[in-house]
């Protein structure tokens, strides 16, 4: 049992195309484990009549004669997304038992193409922290170390892939949700280029800036996941029209001649020993490698944490508007009237960390701030958006460190907002510029816990990320270690 | 600039989220370092930069004017803390 849950999803796929098991094995494995480690608090709602339906349905399916490398592979729905049959919560009070009519768009493609759910995973409230101390249902646990924050939002994804409960898990990245607890729990962890993935049916966090992805064992796996996941949709008006396009492409992708830049600020005084020697020697490994690096500059980075938290909370204040205890969500037992009732919903049903970020953005977009704040943010964003532009016509990939430090201990920075928001100080550039990124692991730093490599790409060139990412997999092994006890 | 607990029940009040007054001390404090690491951007000459709302400076695509089928009603309204005869109930607002 442990064995098949330790195979790769590419190996996994082989095994269910070749007949040698079954989806329903396959998704009785996986449910096994996530009992056997429901002390990582990693899943929000199992429930495994509905996964074995969908697990005997997909074996039904491939006995009619339908192929296809994902069906009957299992995964695991951050609780971003709605699902039918599975509550959706957002990690949130406010939207506790909540069933959605319909299925998001991401889980619904995949359904398509044949995969298993296995559940809804853990979150920061609404998407909304780097730690997961913000999921209203309890924070998740990292399984390298249980000191660790597994890292945030997507935390529940990043430790139940880590600990391998699921082969692979949707995420959400809007700052650096996806990419920075990948690397806190040691998994690879794609961002897309926004717009490729549909945000149909994603609680609404920064429309901006969300972004569905992946986060699994390795680039390859998500590589051959996307190939389903993304693509145009109608009911998203931000959806990217483009051309179906295979994400494997560019796997055995040689990488001489691959230009990788190394930007100077990314690699100032805050970043750790521990970390910068492990993304040093894994710079040095992609040279080996074939890989020409050369020296870049993203001036206006630095201004990514300052710019991200008038956007972010802006159009999160606009989207939360939503919650209101009329139409779904809590509503407070008593009150005096209707907007006594919607004051008093709001403060019961919201955590801390979104009602900061409400009121944040409330003020940025009152009369007579608007120009200050919101305005001039975005103004500053095209200039970070710029520097990219500026540093692909130098280099193919920009790699860097995704975090300063490795995970950090629960409460450690809880009571400080600020010293929060700087964990995505260089996973939010990416964000802001709409551009794809990745996390690997790549060593382990400080009190054993992994250390993440983050690549980043032009617009759409998720193939030619994935195909680097996927070169240094296949050369070194940090990203098949699995935590002891796993 | 300093946010006092008068701008933050202001906010709060716009925000539609009750506050106490101990809340609003505390997140006046917190709202106010935010926005001292928010300030830095006041100094960076953005003259002559356009404002970028979208990642991909995307136009707004529009779609047939036609008919298309919505959830059914009854799921639609199975998450509503109060509903009657099909509708959502919200306290009395017109005497």
């Amino acid at each position: 049992m442990t064995e098949l849950a330790h195979t790769s999803l590419a190996q996994l796929a082989r095994l269910l195309e070749n007949g040698q098991i079954s989806a329903v094995e396959l998704a009785k494995t996986f449910l096994k484990r996530i009992d056997q480690h429901r002390e990582l608090n990693a899943f929000l709602d199992v429930r495994p009549e509905l996964t074995l339906q969908q697990a005997q349905d997909a074996d039904k399916r491939r006995a009619r004669g339908e192929r296809g490398p994902l069906l009957g592979m299992p995964v695991g729905h951050k609780d971003i997304f709605v699902t039918r049959g599975w509550s959706c919560t957002a990690g949130s009070k406010m939207l506790a038992g909540y069933m959605s009519p319909f299925d998001a768009t991401v889980v619904e493609r995949l359904a398509a193409s044949g995969m298993v759910c296995l559940g809804k995973l853990n979150c920061d409230e609404f998407a909304m922290g780097s730690s997961n101390e913000n999921s209203a249902f309890g924070n998740v646990l990292n399984p390298w170390d249980r000191a660790a924050v597994p890292g945030g939002s997507s935390g529940g994804s990043a430790a139940a892939v880590a600990a391998r409960l699921a082969p692979v898990a949707t995420g959400t990245d809007t700052g650096g949700s996806i990419r920075e607890p990948a690397a806190f729990s040691g998994v690879t962890g794609v961002k897309p280029t926004y717009g490729r993935p549909s945000r149909w049916g994603m609680v609404a966090f920064a429309s901006s800036l969300d972004t569905a992805g992946l986060l699994a064992v390795s680039a390859q796996d998500c590589a051959l996941v996307f190939n389903s996941m993304l693509g145009f949709d109608a009911r998203d008006s931000t959806s990217v029209q483009r051309p179906e396009e295979d994400f494997t492409r560019a796997l055995n992708q040689d990488l001489r001649g691959v230009r990788i830049g190394v930007p100077a600020q990314f690699f100032t005084k805050g970043l750790q020993k521990d970390v910068e020697s492990a993304v040093r020697a894994a710079l040095e490994q992609y040279r080996q490698l074939g890989v020409k690096l050369v020296d870049i500059d993203l001036p206006n980075a630095p201004l990514g944490i300052p710019v991200y938290y008038v956007v972010a909370p802006a159009e999160a204040s606009s989207n939360l508007s939503r919650f209101d205890g009329v139409r779904y969500g809590h509503r407070a037992r008593q009150f005096d009237d209707l907007i006594d009732m919607i004051k008093k919903s709001r403060a019961q049903g919201f955590g801390a960390e979104p009602k900061r970020r409400i009121l944040v953005g409330t003020y940025v977009l009152s009369h007579g701030y608007y120009d200050a704040y919101y305005l001039k943010a975005s103004k500053v964003r095209r200039l970070i958006a710029e520097d990219f532009q500026r540093a692909f016509e130098k280099c193919d990939i920009i790699a860097g460190p995704v975090t300063s430090s490795v995970a950090f201990n629960f409460g450690e920075k809880a009571a400080d907002p600020v010293s929060m928001y700087l964990a995505d100080l260089f996973t939010v550039p990416a964000s802001l510029a709409g551009v794809p990124g990745l996390s690997m692991p790549c060593g382990f730093g400080d009190k054993g816990r992994p250390v993440g490599l983050q690549l980043m790409a032009n617009h759409f060139d998720e193939a030619r990320l994935l195909g680097v990412a996927h070169r240094y997999q296949l050369a070194t092994d940090w990203h098949r270690r699995v935590p002891a006890g796993f | 600039m300093s946010l006092t607990l008068t701008d933050v029940h202001r906010i709060a009040h716009l925000a539609r989220i009750e506050i106490t007054d101990a809340q609003a001390k505390e997140t006046a404090a917190q709202l106010n370092d935010i926005f001292a690491m928010i300030e830095q951007i006041g100094r960076v000459d953005t003259n002559g930069v356009e404002p970028m709302t979208h990642p991909l400076g995307g136009v707004q695509r529009l779609r047939e004017d036609v008919v298309e089928p919505a959830p059914d009603r009854s799921e639609l309204l199975r998450n509503a803390p109060a509903q009657q005869d099909g509708l959502f109930l919200v306290p009395r607002v017109i005497e």
